[in-house]
């Protein structure tokens, strides 16, 4: 409760900045306007009119909000013009690419954490490859499965299971490495099997590295569909109404369209920190 | 026990050669490769010595590109799906001083510029706002937040306002950097314990002496992770700046146009470029961080 107050405050500062600067940055547009219509503008009149622009350089907050809630309110779902329904584009292909790119790096951290040679061969590959703009392919995927004559949510989905993979591998190895000597020890003195030092210390071990390693994940799988979704011809998804935006100066869409892109954002490490925070109740790991 | 292992071992190969000569005899040669690398690597694998562990890993690096070389001459794959990399080396080797130029435009104005100005904002505002408790508990959990949301988005905003050279991706940069490197090094600044504090206390140094002696050398460690994080993303957001608008230089207009005309070797050639200097740009911040904190448990043995 005690950070609601500052959190507030600051939020409230953020919001009166963007105000001053939506004045400022638009004002001389107004300017212009009345220059070329040979008239004089005062203050008093440039302020309203930079808060109702068409197309203004930085649009207004309230002018944002309209155009978030227009976009997923005010359009039937299935309209070109709905959020919701550009979103879901954007969600499903997420989604998809996520649960690829998890399920195949949890199943090689186990590999790894079994075997010396993939461990040795593998790992410096996939620690060095944290370090690499991964994201730069993207639109040859896109380009050359289009090619291939593969087109709509699978290519945006083996971006995202790309970018998601290696966060969740890298985590999961080191989160079935987590039990100590000790542990391990106890195990053995039970007379335990590898399969249940598996499934019995290991994997339950695991499971904060996991959920860290998939919050990372999740967000950078949609990022890499909104980037799949940049490249020319692109008419679905959030990428493709950010892209259009730009094309057609339409400030107000391409900001609703990143509000859209953040709340789904939010909404998804949210859900993920909730089911963290179940698991971790249930197995006593709660902190 | 053993035997039985090795003779399994033995049946899966010849399983796996068998199914390959139906299927395509022409991949034998790249199967045949992988085999004997995996055998060799299992060999070293069981090794000890420190450095042997880098010698399995760069054989698996080398088996890769060998059989990728093996496996698209002989299915034929068209350069426009997956060029071998014989095809993305001599590309690299005939079009440097395009990579060059695509390089100085994307990574040292953009990229650089941009981390540079974006860390030293996030340092100063950690600063500034240290001395009040209450825009700490407001400015943290938002930094939290912002670090997970896809800020790559507001690339098209800021092209608009800075036009389409590099200024327009060192904002971008800035943007990006900015809450991670805030967010690490406001956790640094709180990471002296109260006997250290006291001390200071006790040799009557003021706020500033203390910051600059004690608190900002403590915050280091934090500060150099978070600048890590941070070598990625900005590449990240000068690349990917790029495709919403740029001049007619620069990695990812390089690479969008190129696939564009389906120069497909100069595509890998960039990409390569942009890992290369990825794991540089990482590996030099980590340098400064051991030599800055050598002092730290993490940077010992």
């Amino acid at each position: 409760m005690r950070h609601v107050v500052p959190v507030l405050t600051v939020l409230g500062v953020i919001v009166a900045i963007w105000y001053a600067a939506a004045i400022g940055m638009n004002a001389r547009w107004e300017r212009d306007q009345a220059a070329r219509a040979g008239e004089t503008i005062t203050w008093a009149e440039i302020v309203p009119r930079t808060m109702s622009q068409e197309r203004p350089i930085l649009p207004a907050p309230h002018q944002v909000g309209a155009g978030l809630w227009d976009g997923i309110a005010g359009q039937a779902v299935t309209s070109r013009r709905s959020l919701v329904w550009h979103g879901w584009v954007t969600l499903s292909a997420t989604l998809a690419g996520f649960g690829v790119g998890t399920a195949a790096g949890m199943l090689l951290a186990v590999g790894i954490v079994h075997s010396r040679v993939m461990d040795q061969s593998v790992m410096p590959w996939a620690v060095a490859s944290q370090t690499v703009p991964i994201l730069a392919i993207a639109p040859m995927v896109i380009v050359v499965l289009a090619s291939l004559g593969v087109k709509g949510l699978l290519p945006k989905a083996v971006i995202s299971a790309w970018l998601s993979f290696f966060p969740v591998l890298v985590g999961m190895v080191a989160g079935l490495r987590s039990p100590d000597g000790m542990q391990l020890d106890l195990m053995r003195s039970w007379n335990a099997s590898p399969s249940h030092v598996f499934w019995r210390l290991r994997l339950p071990s695991s499971l904060p590295w996991l959920f860290a390693s998939l919050k990372v994940a999740i967000a950078a799988a949609l990022v890499g569909t909104i980037v799949g979704e940049l490249p020319a011809g692109a008419t679905q998804g959030l990428g493709a109404r950010l892209l259009s935006g730009s094309y057609y100066g339409q400030t107000v869409q391409i900001w609703a369209a990143l509000f859209t892109a953040a709340i789904l954002a939010a909404a998804l490490v949210m859900l993920l920190g909730a089911v963290e925070r179940l698991t971790l109740r249930r197995m006593g790991l709660a902190r | 026990m053993r035997r039985r292992a090795g003779l399994l071992r033995l049946a899966a190969v010849v399983l796996l050669l068998g199914f390959t000569w139906i299927a395509s005899p022409a991949l034998l040669p790249a199967l045949a490769v992988w085999l004997a690398a995996m055998a060799v690597n299992m060999r070293l694998a069981g090794r000890t010595e420190p450095w042997m562990r880098w010698v399995v890993a760069a054989i698996f690096g080398l088996t890769v590109v060998l059989v990728w070389e093996l496996a698209v001459r002989a299915l034929n794959v068209p350069q426009v799906i997956l060029p071998p990399p014989s095809a993305i080396w001599s590309s690299l080797i005939a079009k440097g001083a395009i990579l060059r130029g695509d390089f100085v435009q994307t990574i040292l104005k953009g990229a650089l510029t941009g981390w540079l100005l974006g860390a030293a904002a996030a340092i100063l505002t950690a600063v500034a706002i240290d001395r009040s408790p209450f825009l700490q508990r407001g400015l943290l959990p938002i930094g939290n937040f912002v670090a997970a949301l896809p800020i790559v988005g507001i690339a098209p905003i800021l092209v608009m306002w800075f036009g389409f050279d590099w200024q327009s991706k060192a904002a971008v940069v800035v943007v990006m950097v900015f809450f991670p490197i805030l967010v690490n090094m406001m956790a640094g600044l709180a990471a002296t314990d109260a006997l250290q504090r006291d001390q200071m206390a006790t040799w009557s140094a003021g706020y500033w002496q203390a910051l600059w002696k004690l608190r900002l050398p403590a915050a280091l460690p934090f500060l150099f992770n978070g600048l890590k994080i941070t070598t990625t993303l900005a590449l990240i957001g000068a690349i990917v700046a790029e495709f919403f608008g740029s001049p007619t230089q620069g990695m990812g207009f390089r690479i969008s146009t190129s696939v564009g005309q389906l120069d497909l070797p100069l595509v890998w050639a960039e990409i390569l470029v942009a890992a290369i200097a990825g794991t540089l740009f990482y590996g030099i911040v980590s340098l400064i961080e051991r030599r800055a904190t050598f002092w730290h448990p993490s940077q010992r043995s």
